[in-house]
């Protein structure tokens, strides 16, 4: 089954925690992430869990809740839910496990150019991490995770150590991308042009690029703020000549392209799946790579729709609006291309298969309220309702987290070297995608009846809707315990896995499962293009 | 990976073809860290136009306050640090360790005299009351404008955020001082020295136009 001679594997050649801890091997990092990534979603999501399980019902005493003691409890934990979904859960999710793994993997190198940086990346987000958890037993932080001055200046809460814990997650986060960056530039194997690394690797590529340009801005906001909470210098509080509104300016300036950090690298795990499980080649591979390109270019002039209500000029708000709707030029790209691509494909219904299929469904109905709110008068109606609520979890998680899942389900066997249980993979699957459904579609309907977000509470016409959401919610959490049974099942006694079980043309399929250290016995010579299926 | 191996005299790790080809992989990083430095300095400089536009007569008067001829020389120590480290590349290029390492020590000295100068203009600064922001001593100082903390904000954000660069840098050559003095330098590997260099003279870059931006703005 093309297994290393030695019977040697990146996962056997070393054994000890103080081996994985102190490895430079691109795998094995990419193995510490998804633990910890993983660890972070469960805790984010227990705090989602908390929140929905608030507003299952009205409240009728006030500022009594029904879950949570009072309203201030509940924007603490909507604060931790949004801080650690973003910072430690999906901006490193793609790019720092899948991306880890299979990056080198699939353009036929032995590592990524900087190995060190590498993992130092991995203990920069866990000194973050510790430091943002650490918040929890000093002062709970409430101030949502966008930090938004003035109140972020004003709040009693340990604001001063989350935005360092930011900042220090944010340098994982350059790291990463600088190290994909050159990998991709000087590492690519004989044969391997541009024109022929897979799909993935052009959406890391592109996620790489705005990594390292948005990023720094983040952190220069972020020193900016604790400057301003601890010194007073005024340059956000207006009190002293500052202007508040200019630290969402700076805000959203990274955290706009962030969310194609977050997005750019699903649409690749997604040309992945698709091709390999309609067993067609790709359609319009050119157009989805320069697609991905196009849609980082364009983030970094549209954060302006963040603010159509802050106050910012009407001709901004015009301007934004237009370049925002730009955005939906290259994903329908993407969008059209994929479909062409299942066209008269013979398409296989594995797990990854499905939660592709789920993306393309839950990824739409994200873009396309998207563009909804990206019309000025749209968007003052919908502002801080649900409606939002609902358009970004459909992106974010509808998006974002059903290309993971399916990423992790594709690759499990390469990862790992064993085979999980498909039908009952499928059955995470069903939870997930209906159970989201469930939670997020009467938030649309929520939103546009005008029920305001981050609130603790709600008016008793909004119960019935809400009870429905919550119970999705659950759904939803069945799914990922299911998911995470068969991953853990996989892991201890799955079968085998021979070299490419799915039949993909990709390169990481060409070595053995899992793969030798240097990830090839022999570097691979590459004579044709990354999906060249009959 | 971490196995390296000999290629023409010189370490190189086993996910590199050659020596030349892991130098421009080493090369291309540093340029792509010194983008997200310009960047993040970048944000300060925004932030800085924003405001001067705003209030130009209080930038104005703000940089009564601050001694241009102290700046003028520590901008001249900077571009004569500049010169020394070149010099430091220079010397390795051509084998000739010994004076890299005299060039090194002159940089890290003329860093030296620019934070003791720093030094001198921040504690004057403070003796007089002037802070940033909300601190600064409007009893002592008396400003004609009534945000003036505001300038001094960005004054000590942005000469202050130059200066731990100027010190990191300094610890950085003085590491790289050291690895030349064991002589792990020359003309076929000197790469950690000009990384080092690449990063001080973006930050030497940086204080020419903070100099301006903040000494001479009146």
């Amino acid at each position: 089954m093309g297994h290393a001679s030695s019977g040697k594997n990146y996962l056997n050649e070393h054994s000890g925690l103080w081996s994985w801890l102190t490895t430079l091997d691109h795998k094995r990092i990419g193995i510490m992430y998804f633990v910890t990534v993983m660890f972070f979603f469960l805790v984010g999501g227990i705090m989602a869990l908390l929140l929905r399980a608030e507003l299952f019902a009205v409240n009728t005493t006030a500022n009594v809740g029904q879950v949570l003691a009072n309203g201030d409890v509940y924007n603490q934990v909507l604060t931790y839910h949004g801080a650690i979904m973003v910072f430690m859960v999906i901006v490193p999710g793609i790019p720092a496990i899948l991306g880890n793994f299979f990056l080198p993997l699939q353009i036929g190198a032995k590592d990524v150019a900087f190995p060190r940086l590498n993992l130092a990346s991995w203990y920069c987000l866990m000194a973050g991490a510790i430091l943002a958890f650490a918040t929890f037993f000093t002062s709970k932080i409430d101030t949502g995770w966008t930090f938004y001055t003035p109140y972020s200046i004003r709040t009693g809460s340990s604001v001063v150590m989350m935005v360092v814990a930011v900042f220090i997650m944010g340098m994982s986060s350059i790291l990463t991308g600088l190290n994909f960056i050159v990998t991709v530039h000087k590492l690519r194997c004989p044969g391997m042009s541009m024109y022929r690394i897979p799909l993935f690797v052009w959406a890391l590529y592109s996620t790489a690029i705005i990594q390292v340009l948005a990023t720094p801005i983040l952190a220069i906001t972020l020193l900016l703020l604790a400057m301003e909470r601890v010194f007073g210098i005024g340059i956000f509080d207006p009190k002293l000549g500052g202007d508040p509104v200019l630290f969402q300016h700076f805000f959203w300036f990274y955290s706009h392209p962030a969310v194609y950090i977050m997005i750019l690298p699903a649409m690749g795990v997604i040309s992945e799946l698709l091709t390999t499980y309609s067993k067609k080649t790709i359609f319009g591979y050119t157009a989805i790579a320069y697609s991905s390109l196009g849609i980082a270019a364009v983030s970094f002039f549209v954060w302006g729709h963040h603010m159509f209500v802050s106050g910012q000029s009407e001709v901004a708000g015009i301007l934004f609006s237009f370049i925002t709707m730009l955005v939906g030029v290259p994903t329908a790209i993407k969008m059209f291309n994929w479909l062409a691509t299942l066209y008269k494909g013979s398409i296989e219904f594995t797990a990854p298969m499905l939660y592709a299929l789920g993306f393309l469904f839950l990824f739409a109905i994200g873009g396309v309220t998207g563009i909804m709110l990206a019309v000025v008068p749209v968007d003052v109606h919908f502002h801080d309702t649900y409606f939002v609520v609902a358009h970004f979890h459909y992106v974010m998680v509808g998006g974002t987290l059903m290309a993971i899942m399916g990423g992790f389900y594709h690759w499990f066997p390469k990862m790992f070297g064993k085979m999980y249980n498909q039908t009952s993979a499928i059955w995470s699957w069903v939870f997930i995608f209906i159970g989201f459904n469930v939670t997020f579609f009467p938030q649309f309907i929520l939103g546009a009846k005008g029920m305001p977000r981050r609130y603790f509470n709600y008016v008793v016409e909004f119960e019935q809707l809400n009870r429905i959401s919550t119970v999705g919610s659950w759904l939803i959490a069945i799914g990922f315990i299911i998911a995470l049974i068969t991953m853990v099942r996989g892991v201890l006694s799955g079968a085998q896995a021979p070299m490419n079980p799915w039949g993909s043309k990709t390169l990481e399929w060409t070595t053995s499962s899992p793969p030798p250290h240097d990830n090839f016995i022999h570097e691979p010579v590459v004579t044709a293009g990354p999906y060249e299926y009959k | 990976m971490s196995t390296n191996r000999l290629v023409n005299g010189v370490q190189v790790a086993s996910h590199f073809k050659d020596e030349k080809h892991q130098y421009s992989s080493n090369k291309e990083g540093i340029w792509l860290f010194m983008a997200t430095e310009i960047l993040m300095f970048g944000g300060l400089f925004v932030g800085y136009t924003i405001y001067h536009t705003m209030y130009p007569e209080m930038f104005a008067e703000g940089a009564k306050y601050l001694d241009w001829k102290l700046g003028f020389i520590n901008t001249l120590v900077l571009i004569l640090s500049s010169f020394t480290m070149a010099l430091g590349i220079y010397f390795n290029q051509i084998n000739q360790s010994k004076k890299a390492t005299m060039a090194l020590a002159a940089t890290i000295l003329c860093g030296a005299i620019f934070m003791c100068i720093k030094y001198f203009e921040y504690t004057h600064k403070f003796h007089l009351g002037i802070y940033p922001g909300k601190m600064l001593d409007i009893a002592k100082v008396h400003p004609e404008h009534a945000n003036l903390g505001l300038y001094f904000g960005f004054y000590y954000c942005m000469s202050g955020l130059h200066g731990i660069h100027v010190l990191i840098g300094m610890g950085l050559i003085t590491w790289c001082l050291i690895r030349n003095i064991k002589g792990e330098f020359n003309s076929k590997y000197y790469t950690p020295v000009e990384g080092v260099g690449i990063f001080w003279h973006i930050i030497d870059l940086i204080w020419i136009f903070l100099f301006p931006l903040l000494y001479l703005v009146g």
